[in-house]
């Protein structure tokens, strides 16, 4: 089974700090990670090939950078690793971006396709259901579980508002998961050397032959106007004291303003 | 590159500094400097500018000729079982600002089985047509048949507006229907808004775990698409009188035509209700100490009428489902009110519910930073605080 897991490398959010003074994002020495969606579907690709036989491929669009993200998969367990990298791509919104993905998956062949459900810089979950899109093959998003997958078909519960669908769909696929689906593994000592040695794949936009008016910030329909920082929550009030004291206060509060 | 400093109209005031978010403009003798390492051509530094210094060349080769030929706001509404959800409701009354704001009309699509009888509550609450497309193969959601039947209708009736709800069904159905028509989507929008200059849709979202906010446009494609996060937007109250066009759409063989189907839903949320379209939600953390009083949690949650939600730690310690977990990796809620119970307040826990309305703190330490955000805090063992807190709350609500 052919097995591409897309993923993306994205700052560690929760270490983002506001500048109190200047209002503004300060990112120094904010790490790079693996988005944490993508660590849930790398480890069901693996768990796919242990079942079914075949490879894994982990693929990503950035800059050179993302080469570490995809070294740390090829240790989680993937064995090939290709990374989209070219200035080109530069400036891709989801659409671009998945347009570009999808021409480099189609490069190496696929089953099924595993996104995390969103990534958590951007927070769209659009890129996975552009990329089924443009490959035009069915999707199933959010997913928890994979029931099976026999005869070409896959069954798969989809997490939904009020519970789960039992989904079945054609191969080939693509998939994004949630993080119910699976408990990561750490990676193994054999999976570091193997993850030093492999050969990283670089595709830019010319192996792809694409056309060039359709990615980057040409093949962007939407663009950024403005960046800024929310408005801040003002200091609330604390209630400190004994426990009758507290929820006293704390019920004369809501009755004034809320309840 | 696609983005260029004009260095004669530079002052070196330092403005596109802060607003890049990825660090990529530094000063260099005076002149703002943009790192192509650096710089994802996100286009936020454009704007900073009051002097128009910074130029970013876009292309768009394959733009819509004329804009004009685009009319009318429409909204998806969204069905379940038969049953028009609310947050449908919720984007009717986005929309029916933004029609009135540009002068048209306001249109809803909704797609099921047997479902036509439910289009003039779409009208009641705010719209002037509704295309109604009906199969008995349509009675789920269906990612294929259903994005298919919406990128078809788009192209035949050109609005200049289509929004979503940013629920599990909007998020699957509309980045499909966005690639079919190859336009701009953008996800989740928390404000949507007019620009009386140009008419664009200035569409404003949170971005790095609600850190920062973006403003985005969509100039160059129609129609202009965005998802709306749920319970942000308000609803208007339906109104018995208002009158609408029903347009009937028939679905063609090639329309209803499916590589997946749903077998069967499982309704798991056994406690009153949903996270997603709760006014209130009451969370529990480790502060609990244990599954054996997250009862506690429900019992207040059921007193307010409201929903139960958790943070990762109780969820991860088998407390209670995935499905209430509130945070990074799981759900992004805005509640009118959001009482938040032995938690701490951990970053990837405020992601998830930093919008709320009113934030209620109930913590042991009074250094957790949970408190930082809460509207109302109170300092106290959340085992000994709730129960007198869920006693006094059925009292007053009584009344």
């Amino acid at each position: 089974m052919n097995i591409v897991v897309c993923i993306k490398q994205v700052p560690d959010t929760t270490e983002v700090r506001i500048d109190p003074k200047t209002n503004t994002l300060i990112r120094e020495g904010v790490a790079s990670i693996i988005n944490p969606f993508d660590l849930y579907a790398i480890e069901e690709g693996v768990r796919l090939k242990e079942k079914f036989g075949g490879k894994v491929t982990v693929i990503s669009m950035g800059p050179k950078q993302v080469e570490n993200a995809l070294r740390e998969a090829i240790s989680l367990g993937a064995d090939e690793a290709v990374l989209m990298s070219d200035r080109a791509f530069a400036g891709s919104d989801t659409l671009a971006t998945s347009l570009a993905l999808s021409e480099g998956i189609r490069k190496t062949g696929f089953d099924v396709i595993i996104c995390g459900k969103q990534a958590i810089d951007g927070d769209t979950a659009q890129v996975g259901p552009g990329i089924a899109a443009h490959l035009d093959i069915p999707q199933i998003t959010y997913v928890k579980k994979i029931e099976s997958i026999n005869d070409g078909k896959i069954l798969a519960e989809r997490m939904v508002e009020e519970g789960y669908e039992v989904v079945e769909s054609t191969l080939p696929v693509l998939i994004t998961v949630v993080k119910e689906i699976n408990e990561p593994r750490l990676p193994s000592l054999k999976g570091k050397m193997k993850a030093k040695k492999t050969e990283i794949k670089i595709i830019t936009s010319e192996d792809l032959g694409i056309d060039k008016t359709k990615i980057g910030l040409d093949g962007s329909p939407t663009w950024v106007m403005k960046i800024f920082t929310p408005p801040k929550k003002e200091g609330g009030k604390i209630f400190e004291g004994s426990t009758e004291e507290v929820v006293a206060k704390l019920v004369s509060e809501l009755q004034d303003n809320l309840i | 590159m696609g983005i260029e400093i004009e260095i004669e109209k530079c002052v070196g005031c330092g403005a596109c500094i802060k607003a890049c978010p990825y660090n990529a403009i530094s000063m260099r003798d005076k002149i703002a400097y943009i790192d192509e390492e650096k710089c994802t051509l996100c286009g936020a530094c454009v704007e900073s500018c009051k002097f128009d210094a910074i130029i970013m060349r876009v292309h768009h080769e394959d733009a819509v000729r004329d804009l004009t030929a685009y009319k009318n706001v429409w909204v998806v509404a969204e069905q379940k079982k038969g049953e028009i959800q609310s947050v449908s409701y919720e984007l009717l009354g986005a929309g029916r600002k933004l029609a009135d704001d540009r002068n048209s009309k306001l249109g809803a699509v909704l797609i099921g089985k047997e479902i036509h009888k439910q289009a003039e509550k779409l009208i009641k609450r705010g719209a002037d047509k509704v295309y109604v497309a009906e199969h008995k193969d349509l009675e789920y959601f269906n990612d294929e048949s259903y994005s298919r039947i919406l990128a078809n209708l788009i192209r035949k009736e050109k609005p200049e507006i289509v929004l979503t709800g940013a629920t599990a069904i909007g998020r699957a159905l509309i980045p499909r229907v966005a690639v079919q028509i190859k336009t701009g989507l953008t996800a989740d929008c928390t404000s949507l808004a007019v620009d009386p200059d140009s008419g664009l849709l200035l569409q404003t979202r949170p971005a790095f775990g609600g850190n920062i906010m973006a403003t985005i446009l969509c100039r160059d494609y129609r129609p202009q698409m965005a998802t709306v996060r749920h319970k942000v937007m308000k609803e208007i109250e339906p109104d018995p009188s208002r009158k609408g066009d029903i347009i009937t759409v028939k679905p063609t063989e090639t329309d209803l035509k499916s590589r997946t189907r749903v077998l069967k839903l499982v309704e798991e949320i056994e406690s009153t209700l949903n996270i997603a379209e709760a006014d209130i939600i009451v969370s529990g953390g480790r502060g609990l100490k244990g599954p054996e009083n997250f009862h506690l949690i429900e019992e207040l949650a059921k007193a307010f009428g409201g929903a139960v939600g958790a943070s990762r730690a109780a969820v991860d310690a088998g407390w209670i489902p995935y499905s209430h977990q509130v945070g990074q990796t799981g759900k992004t809620v805005c509640p009118k009110m959001y009482i938040a119970c032995g938690i701490s307040g951990a970053i990837q826990h405020k992601v998830g519910m930093q919008s709320s309305d009113c934030i209620i703190a109930i913590n042991k330490d009074p250094n957790a930073p949970i408190f930082e955000i809460a509207t109302y805090g109170v300092v106290g063992d959340v085992v000994e605080v709730l129960p007198k807190l869920t006693d006094a709350v059925k009292k007053i609500l009584k009344k």
